[in-house]
């Protein structure tokens, strides 16, 4: 239970990670950036958000405690395989018709729908006419994306969607396993560029041809979405093609006439030539 | 004849057993009941939107599927998506999130429960229906800690009973047959005053 003079012991706490460390969280939606600190300091031996706000400005571990409570990184590969067959058999035979493509995947956590599209590319056999972006605001997630790394138990899952999306050849031809650990081919990261990009402050990312962008926004208060749909946007060469989670779309933002829905279920859209 | 009623929104959290318990209640709500009712069904990750298409042939109220940033609105019954957690911005509109389960559960009770008790305070309902787990009850603690009122149905109408019985373990100010639950909520619905606890 929050109470008024907690909100604004809240919004200093953001406010100071800003000054400090600029990030800035303050047009995150509302009731999910309280929730996630309320859990860290119930979780802490901190008694207030203003103690907790100390705590950040001088403790940069306990900052990136709070970085990791505050970037959602849920995922799987092949998420809503539907999707992925979409994308597979609808999507991809319209990108052909291009020499060569940029895809850019915003908020790409630890990389389980950038490997899932690379898998893509390589089957459908686009993968030597693409360049593949993927960016993320959080370097230590980034990392992990990177390594290309997972723990073996999630595979069971990934394989299943793997296979309900369409795909047809062995999944585990794609990583090599230990006990523990699964590492993915060197070859899915091969047409991959992983860098840091925060959608909140930094800018236009040129000419792309398909932007992923699932279950980013809903993190995001409505100015801040308009924002970052504007700049996906400008970042779309135009008829490119824009994706969103499933239970996300542009209806509630101020950009919705600049896009046509081309599959209303998956929430892929096309920025209007 | 304008008054402002004393309860704003109603919101729900129902398991196993769901199905039979809504169908008991949903249908029997007035179209002149005006407040929102916002739901949380456990459902399979993968589940569709069977439950928001069943019942809004079958309810006086329309029957949607909560998206994010909607606006809440009156006469109006909604889901939550299955396999993402619902939230209540403090703008009334719809917030969703693909955080961690709670409770093992996603959408899970408790998290729409606490962060409607942060925008609606006192003037919120809370009623949790059969189920075989403890969600909601950490949400209904919420709920009656901002004054709002609590509903849990009766064990023994509940096909599962433990999600109701731990509720009423940790407090609830109503405890209800199935049966009649409908018209308690329809009657508490068109209260422009407070029933004394």
């Amino acid at each position: 239970m929050t109470t008024e003079n907690e909100n604004i012991e809240i919004r200093l706490l953001l406010e100071a990670i800003h000054l400090k460390y600029g990030y800035n969280f303050k047009d995150y939606a509302n009731a999910h950036t309280k929730r996630r600190l309320r859990n860290r300091l119930d979780m802490s031996r901190l008694e207030t958000y203003t103690d907790m706000m100390r705590r950040v400005i001088y403790d940069e571990s306990f900052f990136n405690t709070l970085l990791m409570d505050l970037s959602i990184n849920v995922t799987e590969m092949f998420r809503d395989p539907w999707f992925y067959k979409t994308i597979r058999e609808e999507l991809i035979p319209r990108l052909k018709t291009y020499s060569f493509i940029k895809v850019w995947h915003a908020g790409c956590s630890a990389g389980q729908e950038v490997y899932s599209m690379s898998i893509l590319l390589e089957e459908e056999g686009m993968k030597k006419r693409a360049q593949v972006y993927a960016t993320d605001f959080n370097e230590l997630i980034l990392e992990k994306a990177k390594s290309g790394i997972f723990p073996l138990d999630v595979m069971k899952a990934y394989t299943e969607n793997y296979q309900k999306s369409g795909g047809t050849r062995a999944f585990s031809d794609y990583y090599a396993a230990d006990d523990e650990n699964v590492i993915l081919k060197r070859a899915l990261r091969e047409k991959v560029l992983f860098s840091s990009h925060n959608l909140v402050t930094d800018g236009v990312f040129g000419e792309m041809h398909l932007i992923f962008c699932r279950n980013v926004l809903i993190y995001f208060n409505r100015k801040l979405q308009n924002q970052v749909i504007r700049l996906f946007y400008d970042s779309l060469c135009p008829g490119g093609y824009l994706c969103l989670g499933s239970k996300e779309s542009l209806k509630f933002t101020d950009m919705a006439d600049r896009f046509e829905v081309v599959f209303d279920k998956e929430k892929i859209y096309r920025k209007k030539r | 004849m304008n008054t402002d009623p004393l309860y704003q929104a109603i919101v729900m959290g129902v398991s196993a057993g769901g199905m039979a318990a809504l169908k008991a209640i949903l249908p029997r709500l007035p179209e002149t009941m005006c407040q929102p009712v916002i739901i949380v069904q456990h459902m399979s990750p993968d589940a569709d939107d069977f439950l928001v298409q069943y019942f809004d042939k079958q309810c006086n109220l329309r029957v949607k599927e909560a998206e994010d940033k909607m606006p809440i609105k009156s006469r109006t019954i909604y889901f939550a998506p299955a396999n993402y957690h619902l939230l209540v911005e403090e703008d009334k509109t719809f917030g969703l999130s693909t955080a961690e389960r709670v409770q093992f559960s996603r959408p899970a009770i408790d998290v729409l429960f606490d962060t409607a008790a942060e925008t609606f305070r006192d003037r919120l309902m809370g009623v949790i229906l059969t189920g075989a787990n403890s969600d909601g009850t950490n949400g209904i603690r919420t709920i009656r800690a901002f004054g709002g009122y609590a509903v849990a149905q009766s064990p023994e109408t509940a096909e599962a009973p433990a999600m109701p019985g731990s509720a009423i373990d940790a407090g609830v100010d109503m405890v209800l047959d199935l049966e009649k639950i409908a018209r308690f909520i329809n009657q508490m619905m068109s209260k422009g005053f407070k029933l004394a606890k």
